[in-house]
């Protein structure tokens, strides 16, 4: 959900490519309704990426197609790269820029300095 | 469903947290009391996303945590490292989850949630203090406004706009001399209405609750 398009310069910055050096995996309630709602949220092509880049993307097919709600293995693959894969130590890197913003703590950091800040208006 | 409207728990170690961090104060009740009162509009519009921007210590978001409910995805960010810290803490130590982000307002995540924000939360700095003493990190950016209090809430309000899903409703924390009738016009501009969901006298400070939704939003206020 994040994107580097903050940076001056970078029009799109999404998806950023994730270089974990630490992952949790924690046990989360399976919620299928969960998952079917947040999937027509997000962008699909994102998220496999993301499940990728951390090594959690087991059981997600490239493109998803046919009628998800039936699908449980598949709910369930979705799930576990949505909710269960944590990062908690790692970079996020910008596509277009290159440049890095840590995580720590799980959390990550997406403050720009100064000059890289577009003050030229929107 | 026992507990829901209890206020969290908070997540930091020790009372000195509080001297990075924002610590809840009668604007931060307020707000709660204001969102449990407004719980079945909040439910009426079947969030999928969450937001808090500058969440603080957290209170906020994990309050609407859990009176909305698991079904949902909550995100909050804070300029203030101690801050998100705390927010993921407090959201933790209830039993919750979101998930912080370490930057300016929205900026990082407002391109991807354009248009999917159910409910947005913002209990800005909103204390009416000299232009240059509006911060950008440390405790006094949870509460030097500048000029009217309004000089970080006026940076946000015009991505309000572009943030909130089609029913999504914009909760505001804002105190008299932030001058809501000034908001109201200003927002009407991009095509929000506003109701007062509630005041409340703490202090030298008269605060109110503002919630703003789109003209067209099915989400009315009977209450």
């Amino acid at each position: 959900m994040l994107t580097s398009n903050i940076i001056k310069g970078v029009t799109k910055g999404f998806p950023l490519a994730i270089n974990p050096t630490k992952i949790e995996v924690k046990e989360v309630d399976f919620n299928p309704a969960f998952v079917v709602k947040t999937l027509t949220k997000i962008d699909y092509p994102a998220l496999y990426q993301a499940a990728n880049d951390v090594g959690h993307g087991e059981g997600l097919p490239e493109n998803i197609e046919g009628d998800v709600k039936e699908n449980e293995e598949l709910l369930k693959s979705l799930h576990n790269a949505l909710l269960q894969v944590e990062v908690i130590e790692g970079e996020l890197v910008c596509p277009e820029s290159g440049r890095k913003f840590p995580i720590s703590n799980g959390i990550p950091n997406m403050l720009l300095l100064e000059n890289e800040i577009d003050n030229t208006g929107q | 469903m026992d507990g829901i409207f209890k206020t969290p728990m908070l997540g930091n170690q020790d009372p000195a947290d509080f001297d990075a961090v924002y610590e809840p104060a009668e604007d931060s009740f307020l707000l709660l009391d204001m969102l449990e009162k407004d719980h079945a509009n909040l439910m009426a519009i079947n969030p999928c996303i969450c937001l808090e921007v500058g969440s603080g210590s957290g209170i906020c978001i994990t309050f609407l945590a859990q009176i909305v409910g698991r079904s949902v995805t909550y995100f909050c960010t804070d300029i203030n490292l101690k801050a998100v810290e705390m927010t993921k803490a407090t959201a933790h130590k209830n039993g919750r989850s979101v998930e912080p982000v370490l930057c300016n307002l929205a900026d990082a995540l407002e391109h991807r949630l354009e248009g999917k924000v159910d409910v947005l939360l913002f209990n800005p700095p909103y204390v009416v203090t000299p232009s240059d003493e509006v911060a950008c990190d440390g405790i006094e950016a949870s509460w030097a406004g500048g000029i009217k209090g309004r000089e970080v809430t006026d940076k946000f309000l015009p991505k309000v706009a572009s943030l909130l899903s089609p029913e999504g409703a914009f909760y505001l924390v804002v105190i008299k001399e932030n001058d809501p009738d000034d908001i109201e016009e200003l927002m009407k501009g991009y095509g929000f209405r506003m109701k007062c969901v509630g005041s409340r006298r703490a202090g030298r400070e008269f605060l109110s609750i503002l919630r703003f939704t789109r003209q067209s939003s099915r989400v009315d206020t009977p209450l």
